[in-house]
């Protein structure tokens, strides 16, 4: 029946132009994001950064994390055990992008806690209560600093650290980064200065794998 | 009766035709290039997306009386687009704006040619389907 063909056709058509067009704008923002992570290598790690890992380890993956954002807490402990299965092989840089609202304020407390040196207890302490400061996707600034009352830090020097300015331009100064390298989402991974091809874990895997690869090779 | 003529046929298919269009659009946007739809956007693909299946399901075999169901949908897509369009286009003042949660229907992500957006190409759609429906419905009266 000749109506029939033609709607055939015409959904077949229309499905296929969907899926190439689909294919050709994803490869196009994969190579774009690629070229705008190449060309802004400076804007992934900063010197207030906070670096966990060997020094010299051959695989950097750069985080940009949201304390509050609950898909980064799912990945963290994942990002960690891909790390204690590669020892001394990888390392990871955090910067902050405190896109919850609310946020910035932990982010201030991370801050004042990394003056102290204890950004890494802070950050996995908040991660792990998450549930307890965090309500409907907004950051409770009272109830973390209460959690964090609890880990050994002067607080008062936490309150003096979290108000500068210097912790202001910190914060100032990752947001920017973001924004240069379009980070929208957390969290985002830059593996050896290379975004995450689309998000997931399993892409995160990959990544990482053929960056270790890589590193044997030479 | 007219069940087999080809022009109320083809009226239907070319109102099938611009919803399907429009929805493989509108996922485009929202899957492919990752634009989050604000709350007037959702209530809009409420009213396009089933016109793809239920205008379909008349073509085979034909039943004008499709239109009598499809009709409903295109034009409270086409009052919810308008509103939209009004929206953006600043005709409506803020306080009527009725999602301030997420995304901000006021907020224009794409505009093609300096002039035409998504509210715009939604307003053209319902226009269209619309008027292809009644067109359909007239030929099949007579």
């Amino acid at each position: 029946m000749k109506q029939k063909t033609i709607f055939i056709v015409t959904a077949t058509v229309l499905l296929l132009a969907f899926v190439a067009g689909a294919l050709f704008y994803t490869g196009q923002q994969e190579e774009a994001a690629n070229q705008l992570a190449v060309s802004n290598r400076d804007a992934l790690v900063r010197t207030h950064s906070s670096i966990a890992g060997k020094a010299d380890a051959p695989v950097t993956i750069v985080e940009f994390l949201d304390p509050a954002c609950e898909t980064c807490r799912e990945f963290y402990p994942m990002v960690k055990q891909i790390m204690a299965d590669h020892p001394d092989q990888i390392r990871i840089v955090l910067r902050y992008a405190p896109f919850h609202p609310g946020s910035d304020q932990i982010v201030a407390m991370l801050e004042g806690a990394r003056h102290q040196g204890k950004f890494w207890v802070a950050l996995e302490t908040l991660l792990a209560y998450q549930i307890n400061w965090t309500q409907n996707h907004a950051a409770n600034p009272e109830a973390a600093w209460k959690l964090l009352g609890g880990i050994g830090l002067d607080m008062e020097q936490m309150n003096k650290d979290m108000n500068s300015a210097e912790t202001a331009r910190v914060i100032a100064q990752d947001l920017a980064d973001a924004k240069t390298l379009n980070v929208t989402m957390t969290p985002e991974y830059f593996v050896n200065g290379k975004p995450l091809p689309s998000f997931g874990f399993d892409q995160l895997k990959a990544l990482v794998d053929q960056a270790l690869a890589d590193s044997k090779a030479r | 009766m007219t069940h087999t003529t080809p022009t109320g046929w083809t009226l239907i298919f070319s109102a099938w035709l611009i919803a399907t269009v429009s929805t493989l659009g509108a996922l485009f946007l929202g899957e492919v290039m990752g634009y989050t739809p604000c709350l007037l956007c959702w209530y809009q693909r409420i009213a396009m997306f089933p016109l793809v299946l239920v205008l379909a399901a008349g073509l085979f075999p034909l039943d004008p009386r499709v239109v009598r169901y499809a009709l409903p949908l295109a034009l409270a897509g086409l009052g919810l687009a308008l509103f939209h369009l009004a929206l953006t286009a600043g005709w409506i003042p803020e306080n009527l704006k009725p999602c301030q949660q997420g995304v901000p229907c006021s907020n224009i992500p794409v505009i093609w040619f300096g002039f035409v957006t998504i509210p715009l190409l939604s307003v053209l759609s319902f226009l269209l389907i619309s008027g292809l429906l009644l067109a359909a419905h007239l030929k099949g009266s007579k």
